[in-house]
């Protein structure tokens, strides 16, 4: 498509960038400041932890794939769950959230950067020096008692397992203080979008003009703040009892265990949410410019994610059912945690409508998208079992729980992320990413998604526990495991194929102009990629859909707002 | 044609008026939110382990009320607050003293902190590994101290330099961001002096 008579002037890219030699270009990205290069830096550390954690999930399933099968021993098996779950949630989905928040935001708000420039790159760097001290654990973490190496203690890290009786070496200590910095570039950034969305909107963009994505971003951000210090204070205290010798978790002084899995899960639960978050936005934003309709009832949709940014406070405790707390608080926790699936039930009938009657382009962005909402849809109703709370008992710590959270992460982060990649790579890099490799990438990641994770909601409910690194023959679990390691080829494939894919269309893809896609939002306004300034001159906006407004002066929306 | 240059008009009009929250503010305000979440999770540890504790020393027998720490502390809240509207009136003679006062005021807080750690430690023997009276104790009023004397380094910083020369004036808004933060912290304590002192040694 042309690229559209916005009358803005801009210069073109090519002019501004003169050629820097290999020093100078390494300083340019290592002393930014620029929301683009920091977005672009996050996400490219977030896709390699995510083939690092790939290739630990492949391994895990290599040791499943036969009952009694020895690829790793117990020890090693514990690290790589741990790594694994740890890797994802602090290393990949967060940076993701912040990474498309920061790159995106200020593009769809018309502005020019960060409300704070200086405070997003301190995010990014301490984000990445927390990532380093992790994965420093398989050097460092013997300690000076010379036990073990990465840190074995599971991705939510129980106490007393964690106590400095049980877990010996600098594993755990490395795990704690890992994740509690990259905690702190997360809080900072969340900061930052929150100053940002508030106070730098171009003119005309009242928060109900805003894009969909950035108030989706907005909420997400809030969970952040108010989430995550909960983990920062149980990682502190966890500090405390292993080095000073305090006795928050110590049980043989009366502290207590299940202290722990309350500030864990008072954090995690609402973690599920700012990890999906994303999704969700990139969602809001890919199906209405391909189905070539606005969003339906956007107000809805703001009013649902706003709810889900409380009501998602209040839930942790279903995790913890197996405890055995009293019948009160299970009633409550199973109650509230089914009235959060009201909203993402509203969401996710919005999408649906707005594709209905609508001239669907089946390109590789919606075809991610429309798998988001098939897994999506089964993930939130294995969720709605699992609320209940003797449900719960009979299948806690399964393979189906873990089958419920790879289909939230996998079926539904990642297809998400994937959707928003191939939607905004052609702003990002100026060229298309191609569309017959991005369908390979999606059959190959969806067939086998499907097979590793549709299947071991069966094995949960043979019985199959988590965490075990090997089983016995004969309980029903041979067939069902097999296959699921099984769909790890494909998933690899597609994988492999979507990397080639960025590498050859940053290399020679077709130019993608301003405005690909024929959107909506004011990142299409400008260059692909955007000059550094982003816009000449700030944008004035009417209505939610400016780009609209511009392209159709007949009927522009600012008529029926 | 006509109203494309409406449109224009409009665009411009809408230029001018258009207002939005500082960012300063709104970057000061949820600092003190998600500062406020980590506060209260160890509050919450501390609630649930009142009197929890196998062995003594217990609160009872060693705890005294820091009470004129307290009102020194409270009363810097005011003080500051005279500095900032000696700044507005540009009396800078008047903002010098009362940001030293309240100086004074946070330090002395802070020495009393130190001087009843110091008894606590070598007296009474309680340490953070006593008893869970020490851990949640230490960590609960450390957490506060610790935030106190960021506080009073910036507190400080903007002292020195402007006992140089430096014009502050130029500097009122971050003045007023640093006052916040005091009043945050001064009205923690507030709920720490009642979950640490009050609870264990009036109620339980
Ligand atoms: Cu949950």
């Amino acid at each position: 498509m042309a690229s559209i008579d916005y009358p803005l002037e801009h210069p073109k890219a090519e002019a501004l960038t003169p050629e820097f030699s290999f020093s100078e270009s390494l300083y340019k990205w290592v002393a930014t400041v620029d929301h683009k290069r920091l977005g672009l830096m996050y996400v490219v550390s977030a896709l390699v932890f995510l083939v690092i954690a790939g290739i630990m999930a492949s391994v895990i399933r290599m040791q499943l794939a036969f009952p009694l099968n020895h690829v790793v021993g117990p020890d090693t098996f514990n690290r790589l769950f741990t790594m694994h779950g740890t890797t994802m949630v602090f290393l990949v989905g967060m940076p993701m959230v912040a990474g498309f928040s920061v790159y995106l935001i200020p593009l769809m708000i018309g502005t020019r950067d960060m409300a704070f420039p200086r405070l997003n790159a301190f995010g990014f760097w301490i984000f990445l020096l927390g990532g380093c001290l992790l994965y420093f654990s398989y050097i460092g973490g013997g300690g000076l008692s010379g036990d073990g190496s990465a840190p074995d203690v599971g991705w939510f890290a129980y106490a007393p397992l964690t106590e400095k009786a049980f877990s010996r070496g600098a594993a755990t200590d490395y795990w704690a203080l890992g994740v509690l910095l990259s905690g702190v570039g997360s809080i900072v950034t969340a900061l930052n979008v929150i100053a940002t969305t508030f106070c730098m909107r171009c003119p005309g963009m009242t928060l109900s003009r805003m894009p969909m994505f950035v108030w989706v971003m907005l909420i997400d951000a809030w969970l952040v703040l108010v989430a995550l210090p909960p983990l920062s204070a149980a990682q502190i205290m966890l500090e405390l009892d292993r080095h000073l010798g305090a006795n928050f978790f110590d049980t043989q002084a009366g502290g207590s265990a299940v202290l722990w899995q309350h500030l864990f899960w008072i954090f995690g639960h609402p973690e599920v949410y700012i990890l999906i978050f994303p999704a969700f936005a990139i969602l809001s934003e890919v199906i209405p410019v391909f189905s070539r309709k606005p969003l339906f009832g956007r107000p809805a949709m703001v009013g649902a994610v706003t709810a889900i940014g409380f009501i998602s406070l209040g839930v942790w405790a279903h995790h913890m059912f197996a405890i055995g707390m009293t019948s009160w608080s299970n009633t409550f926790f199973a109650a509230s945690s089914m009235l959060v699936g009201v909203p993402t039930g509203i969401k996710i009938f919005n999408w649906t409508a707005t594709m209905y009657g609508g001239k669907l382009r089946m390109q590789t962005p919606l075809l991610f998208c429309i798998a988001f909402l098939l897994q999506f849809l089964v993930a939130g109703l294995t969720g709605i079992m699992l609320a209940v709370a003797p449900f719960d008992w009979q299948l806690h710590d399964s393979y189906f729980v873990v089958a419920h959270f790879h289909f939230t992460l996998v079926g539904g982060l990642v297809f998400g992320l994937f959707a928003g990649m191939y939607y905004w790579f052609p702003k990002v890099s100026g060229k298309m990413l191609d569309e017959k490799l991005g369908k390979w990438h999606f059959w190959l990641f969806c067939i086998g998604f499907n097979m590793t994770f549709l299947t071991l909601h069966f094995a949960g409910f043979l019985g199959m526990p988590r965490r075990i690194y090997t089983y016995y023959p004969g309980r029903g679990w041979d067939a069902i495991n097999l296959i699921a390691s099984l769909g790890v080829i494909p998933q690899a494939a597609g994988i492999l194929c979507f990397v080639w894919n960025i590498i050859r269309s940053s290399l020679r893809g077709i130019p993608a102009g301003d405005d690909p896609w024929d959107a909506w939002t004011l990142e299409w306004a400008t260059t692909s990629p955007p000059p550094e300034y982003n816009f000449e001159k700030l944008p004035v906006v009417r209505s939610s859909r400016p780009l609209w407004d511009l392209k159709h002066p007949q009927d522009p929306d600012w008529k029926y707002e | 044609m006509a109203q494309d240059n409406v449109i224009a008009a409009d665009a411009l009009q809408m230029e001018r008026e258009w207002k939005l929250p500082d960012r300063g503010t709104i970057g000061v305000i949820f600092l003190i939110i998600t500062e406020t979440a980590l506060f209260t999770m160890f509050v919450a540890a501390d609630l649930i382990y009142i009197g929890k504790s196998l062995t003594g020393p217990y609160p009872k027998d060693v705890l005294e009320m820091p009470i004129i720490a307290t009102v020194c502390l409270l009363s810097s809240s005011g003080t500051i607050v005279f500095a900032e509207h000696a700044l507005r009136r540009n009396d800078l003679g008047k903002f010098k003293i009362w940001w030293l006062v309240t100086i004074l005021l946070g330090l002395y807080f802070l020495y009393a902190t130190g001087a009843e750690w110091h008894k606590l430690i070598y007296e009474d023997h309680l340490t953070i590994a006593t008893n869970l009276f020490g851990t949640t104790f230490y960590s609960l009023v450390g957490l506060h101290a610790s935030h106190v004397v960021v506080g009073m380094t910036f507190l400080l910083i903007v002292f020195i330099t402007t006992i140089f020369g430096f014009p502050i004036q130029t500097q009122e808004r971050r003045v007023k961001f640093l006052s916040w933060y005091w009043h945050f912290f001064d009205w923690v304590w507030v709920i720490v002096f009642t979950v640490v002192y009050i609870l264990p040694l009036k109620v339980f």
